[in-house]
């Protein structure tokens, strides 16, 4: 591994020369956040991006044929490529106000943390590369994937992962927060949906001893008896739920939907035949219909702590007085382990009020983010991470 | 075709033929023009920040199309100026502006005491409260100004219909514009029928129109510009631009009563003067706005309020009633 030292000396400076970009990258984070993106319905954000991504001078910009936006910033040697991913979905419904308030020194809206930042660093680290003169070696190929979250399940990065024409040397997955985040291994995870329903041909003069939600509930309990193990740590996130139309009238229909997440493989599958079993024997004991779908899994991997890459991204976050918070993911990170990609997850700036349509970022850390981003490529780029 | 519809079709423009900044502000270095945006506050902290980096990034930063961004405040009592200073624009309170003359409160006076404050050739005035801000609302309106040099004064309307099934559909401005100020112009200056939104509060004008009209300081001074801005240089000065969306909060009818009652007034005074107020006796048609497609038309409305005479009057009603 080549000695980061004369990188560090570069960075001295970058987060204060960062901040006449301030209007720039904002006004990109209130236009990107204001399009509304579901999963599956990103076209007209990625159209703006792809804009962008033309207006920047990036001659081949595209959206492949899964609809994620790619732009490329040439390298000097455009053999081998860094690849900066930012998912362009969000989980909230089209129909939910997407108006960004901004503040002295805050923006709050839904999504804006999750991801409109990290596609507003997207696509503003072209402007910002190309005003301070930063030439790279490697071509820097820029990702704005769809379909990513929930039942999208990656799709957008996969379909990238297995077309693309690239020689990806390393990648780093860019997210709105938290500053501090580095993330560097997948853990395992099976994401799935437990729906009851009562059926049609029920009989309703049996009063009051029928509901979906009531047999939801059963399932619930059986969940919660799973016996997990400390070591290999292992947990079961019941994440939402949603069940019954109004106060009055028996619940035909109840849903759960849950992760499981262990650093073991064959503790997920275990918990994974579990539930399952728990599914049938509710279903047989009542008589609703239990049915579990199961619509994404991960497996866990990834790079080492000691991996150059990580070494790499904890000297540059140490010169720029962040202190790292490894935490796994299972966001598109998994998707580059997969495939034997060296790569991070980083965070941007700090917020609050994550997955709510008031999500608040604050706008002064987002220097200290960019800078960090900047220093890891550059970091790359120079190969000092290999 | 009538003349009135033929300065629709070339004075009416979409906000999407001026997509190309880079063309506009190469246009605009070459008619060696400068353009200030003023913007006229009260209580707007929610909305400025936003307008401000908006305008910055994309018309000062990445194409230089404006040269300044000024708030011009009444007094706000929330943060709205620090946040305005906070983003980099130029922040002034109305009163502080040529202190010598006694002080008034209104958008009229912000935008009227930008006049003095403000260096442009051009100046953009953009409403401070929409939440759907985009660089469209200054470039839409300014373009035809850099373009064609006969055109002073241009006036945004909005209309997007996002589903409409059949040929024609209805279009115009709020509900004080089709019940008041159409009503009023269809009477008394039927070309001014011409402008689809004659209420909107953005427009871009040239400084050498600005410092000849008057401005009243309240809710009639986009009323008073047209009429007054139509006497001195005719119809021909004018353009107006759909800039598509825009999103604010909506007024309670009694705030649009207030809104009406002042702009009445300012009407009557210039209609008196102008000595227009006999021809409303013969003007029987009312000038309204459809939309086929993406061309504007006028529907004309004949409009004849015939009377009867008191039923005492009619010789059949006094025999059958002995009076």
């Amino acid at each position: 591994m080549k000695d980061i030292t004369s990188l560090e000396k570069k960075l001295s400076g970058l987060e204060e020369q960062l901040k006449k970009y301030r209007e720039v990258l904002l006004a990109n984070l209130v236009m990107i956040g204001e399009i509304p993106a579901p999963t599956s319905d990103e076209n007209r954000r990625v159209k703006f991006i792809l804009n962008r991504f033309d207006e920047a001078g990036l001659t081949d910009s595209s959206i492949d044929g899964s609809g994620n936006g790619i732009g490329v910033l040439s390298g000097k040697d455009n053999s081998e490529a860094i690849l900066i991913n930012a998912h362009a979905d969000t989980i909230f419904s089209a129909k939910i106000d997407h108006t960004m308030q901004v503040s002295s020194n805050s923006i709050t809206g839904p999504g804006v943390a999750d991801n409109s930042l990290g596609l507003a660093a997207l696509v503003t680290l072209p402007y910002i590369l190309e005003d301070m003169e930063v030439e790279l070696n490697r071509d820097l190929v820029l990702l704005a994937g769809v379909k990513s979250l929930g039942r999208g399940n990656l799709e957008g990065i996969h379909f990238f992962l297995d077309n693309n024409p690239f020689t990806i040397k390393g990648a780093i997955c860019i997210e709105g927060m938290q500053l501090g985040r580095l993330s560097y291994s997948s853990i395992g995870m099976l994401r799935g949906e437990i729906t009851c329903r009562v059926p049609e041909s029920y009989d309703w003069s049996r009063f009051g001893d029928a509901s979906a939600i009531l047999t939801l509930n059963e399932v619930i309990n059986k969940i919660n008896d799973i016996h997990l193990p400390k070591r290999p740590r292992t947990s079961i996130v019941m994440g939402s739920i949603v069940g019954g139309t109004s106060f009055n009238t028996i619940a035909r229909d109840a849903t759960l939907g849950f992760e499981v997440r262990s650093e073991s493989q064959e503790v997920v599958e275990r918990a994974g035949e579990t539930i399952n079993d728990i599914v049938l024997e509710v279903s047989s004991k009542t008589g609703d219909q239990v049915e579990l779908d199961i619509f994404a899994k991960r497996t866990p991997g990834g790079i080492p702590y000691s991996h150059p890459l990580t070494k790499c991204a904890r000297s540059v976050m140490e010169t720029l007085d962040i202190e790292p918070r490894l935490a796994p993911s299972t966001s598109e990170l998994s998707a580059l382990i997969d495939k034997n990609i060296p790569a991070l997850t980083l965070g941007l700036t700090m917020g609050e009020r994550t997955s709510k349509t008031n999500e608040t970022i604050q706008i002064e850390p987002i220097y200290k983010g960019l800078a960090q981003l900047i220093g890891t490529i550059l970091a790359v780029d120079g190969g000092y991470c290999e | 075709m009538s003349n009135l519809q033929s300065w629709i079709n070339k004075n009416t423009y979409h906000h999407s033929e001026f997509w190309d900044l880079m063309k506009l502000v190469e246009a605009k270095k070459k008619k060696n023009l400068t353009i200030s945006l003023c913007l006229p506050t009260l209580n707007e902290e929610k909305t400025i920040g936003k307008e401000i980096i908006i305008f910055r990034s994309e018309l000062m930063e990445r194409y230089p199309l404006i040269d300044e961004i000024a708030v011009i405040d009444s007094g706000s009592e929330d943060n709205t100026l620090e946040v305005a200073k906070n983003y980099g624009a130029d922040t002034y309170l109305a009163s502080d502006i040529l202190p010598n003359l006694e002080p008034k409160r209104g958008k009229g006076e912000n935008l009227w005491k930008a006049i003095y404050q403000l260096k442009g050739d051009i100046i953009v005035y953009v409403d401070a409260d929409i939440s759907n801000i985009h660089p469209r609302f200054v470039y839409g309106l300014v373009a035809p100004l850099i373009h064609r040099e006969e055109v002073k004064y241009v006036k945004a309307f909005y209309d997007r219909p996002l589903a409409f099934s059949g040929n024609v559909r209805a279009s115009g401005g709020g509900r004080v514009t089709e019940i008041l100020v159409r009503p009023l112009f269809s009477l008394f200056f039927p070309d001014l029928t011409a402008m689809i939104q004659p209420l909107s509060g953005e427009y871009a004008v040239r400084r050498e129109v600005l410092e000849q009209i008057a401005f009243p300081i309240g809710y009639g001074v986009e009323t008073s510009h047209l009429i007054d801005v139509y006497h001195k240089y005719g119809l021909e000065a004018f353009a107006q631009t759909d800039l598509d969306k825009r999103v604010h909060e909506n007024k309670p009818t009694q705030a649009l009563g207030k809104m009406a009652f002042g702009i009445l007034q300012t009407f009557i005074k210039r209609a008196r003067a102008l000595g227009v107020i006999e021809k409303a006796e013969h003007e029987t048609i009312l000038r309204q706005f459809q939309a086929r497609q993406d061309q504007y038309e006028q529907n004309l409305i004949e409009i004849v309020e015939e009377e009867r005479p008191p039923m005492i009057e009619i010789e059949e009603y006094r025999k059958k009633f002995k009076k």
